[in-house]
Formats: structure tokens, sequence, C-alpha cells
């Protein structure tokens, strides 16, 4: 029997991740504005962009003096990475029609990881919309309270905003690093990332790290057993320490 | 208006590549070979965005009061405390070290 959607382990994840990547529109509102763009700029890169990584990417090259085509390269380079989202969750949830838009919209790295964070089907799609449109929703008027008010508010880094999405990522990455594999993948491509940022522009390193990844994805595929755990379709909670972990076995006894 | 154009055509390829993920093929996703690429590609990302957030300022490298949100963060998930309270650690903890001095 399908748990309400009050004690769904999957929305719960996706409201505290919305709670916590939303706020943290307050640091793009300020710093977009910051940066040069107006404020209706702003604003419509939240609303129809909506991908955090693109959007940073957009405005640090403008903020660094790039060209506006140079920062609209860089965003979508940065958004590659939602092609390949996109694929793995019309795999899991199947949208149809007009929701099949609205999913494509709102899969950002966020959605995905909720999503596919749950094992039972119905909650990897509550967690993707609740995830996803609560992300929408919070971003969006969290980028206006920041791009009016960013000045009056300061530095965001005060209230560690910064600090914050870190955790998240971390947060999110920790129940997948279950195996030893998983955790090796996650140092080498955290290694990529660090060696690389010196060299090329804000952005990139984080698709270096996924050539890495997906390389070892690709040619590492024969040696390693089949269903060794990193596909993303099966339960990324089971003896974990993750949040979330208690829940989801409460909920299916 | 030069900037708004591009900040239009950043806006309609990034929902292009998002909605091109759901319109390829079935086939692709039913190959193990791509399942586990997307796997791994997940956690290398999300290893990536982390430590991304971490250490780097641009093109800097710098180890600032965010090293002690990650610090505090992964003590938070090793003690199994809920996501939120993880990223309200991880707030508190860049915001405290600031006001101590750190960078």
């Amino acid at each position: 029997m399908p748990t309400s959607l009050r004690d769904s382990p999957g929305a719960r994840v996706g409201l505290s991740i919305a709670i916590a990547t939303g706020l943290y529109g307050i640091s793009f509102g300020a710093l977009s504005v910051a940066s040069g763009l107006d404020i209706w700029q702003t604003a419509a890169m939240s609303l129809l962009l909506f991908s955090g990584g693109s959007q940073f990417a957009f405005i640090g090259v403008i903020a660094g003096g790039g060209t506006p085509v140079a920062a609209a390269s860089a965003a979508a380079l940065l958004g590659i990475r939602n092609a390949v989202y996109g694929m793995q969750l019309n795999a899991l949830l199947h949208p149809q029609g007009w929701r099949r838009f609205a999913a494509a919209h709102v899969t950002i790295d966020e959605s995905l990881a909720t999503s596919t964070g749950q094992s039972d089907p119905l909650e990897q799609k509550r967690g993707f919309w609740v995830a996803g449109v609560g992300i929408f929703v919070l971003w969006n008027v969290f980028t206006l309270v920041g791009a009016f008010a960013g000045d009056a508010l300061g530095d965001p880094k005060r209230w560690g905003l910064d600090g914050a999405a870190v955790a998240a990522f971390l947060g999110l990455l920790w129940p997948r690093l279950r195996s030893r594999e998983a955790g090796a993948i996650a140092v080498v491509c955290a290694l990529a990332t660090v060696v690389a940022v010196p060299f090329v522009p804000p952005g990139i390193p984080i698709l270096v790290a996924a050539v890495v990844a997906a390389a070892i994805g690709w040619f590492g595929s024969a040696r390693a057993p089949e269903g060794e755990g990193l596909e993303p379709d099966i339960d990324p909670y089971r003896g974990t320490d993750s949040p979330g972990h208690s829940t989801r076995t409460a909920g299916n006894p | 208006m030069s900037l708004w154009f591009w900040v239009i055509v950043a806006c309609v390829v990034g929902f292009l590549t998002k909605l091109l993920g759901y319109l390829l093929p079935r086939k692709w996703l039913t190959n193990p070979r791509v399942a586990r690429v997307a796997g791994i590609l997940t956690i290398g990302l999300l290893a990536s965005l982390t430590i991304a957030n971490t250490v780097a300022t641009g093109q800097q490298l710098a180890l600032d009061a965010r090293l002690g949100a990650l610090v505090a963060a992964a003590i938070a998930l090793w003690l199994r405390a809920p996501f939120l309270l993880v990223v309200i650690v991880g707030a508190a903890a860049a915001a405290g070290l600031r006001l101590l001095g750190w960078p």
C-alpha cells in the first residue's frame, strides 16, 4: 500500500532540498544584479533557464568581463548534463503529453538526485515533482528577493549560504557512496575537478569530471560485475547512514 | 539589447537540452552500459559539484569557511542527521567560522 503524501519519504526529501536550494536563489539574484544584468534579466534566467549551474556560469562570465556569447556558451555547456538527467528521468517517470515539457523544465541536479534516491516508483515521481516544482517556485521567489534586496542584505556568505550549498551537494552524494568503487569514483572526479579549476573557466571543471566519470563508466564496465550498484535505478539508501533511510523502510515494511 | 538576446538564447538552448533527454529513443536507455555510465556520471557530477562549491572561487582554489561547512556536513551525515539539518549545519559552520575570522 502506498504511503500518503504526508508520510512520503520522496516528498519529504524533495521539500528539504527545495527549501535549501530555493533559499540559495538569494545569492543568484544578488550576484546576478552585481554582475551587470538588470532585475528582469535576472528574473528571466531563473524563470526560463532554471538551472543553477548554467545561471551562475552565465553571470560569472559576464562579471569577469566575458561577452554575452561566451556567457551563453558556458551556460549551454554546463546544461548538457541535464540531457543525461532527462534520459534517466524519462526512463524512471515516463511523463506523457504536457507533463513531458514540464518535467523537462524542472529537470535539474536536485530533482534528479531526489528521484533516483528513492526506490519505489511512486516515491521517485513524488520526489522529482516536489523537488523540481518546489525549487522552481522558491528559486524564482528568492531570486527576486536577492535581486531587489541584495545590496541591503550584504554578502550572502555572511549567512553561510555557500556553506549550505556545499552541505546540500554532499548530502545528495552521500547515499550513493555505498560501494568502494562509488567512493573511488567520487574521489577521482573530485580530484579531476580541483586539478582543472585553475586552468579552465568556471563551470568547466564540472564537465571535465563528467568526462572522467563517463570514461570510467564506459571503459570500466567490462571489468565490473553486472549490477554492481552504480545504476541509478536501484535503492541508494539501503544499508547506508543516509537521510530518509529509516523513513523509507518504515514506509515500505 | 544584445545582452537580452543572449540571455534568451541561453534559456532556449537550456530548455531544449533538457527536452532532448526526454525525446531520445528508449532503446538507448535499456543498454546496461548507458545506464552504468549514467549512474557513474551522477556520482562524478555530485562529487565534482561538492568539491567545486567547496574550494573554487572563479579559477582560484581557496581553503576558506566552506571547507568547514564540508567537514561539518560530513560529520552530520555520519551521525545520520536528516538532510535539512545537514544543510543548516553547513550554513552555520560557514557563517560561524567567518564570525571567528576565517575568510
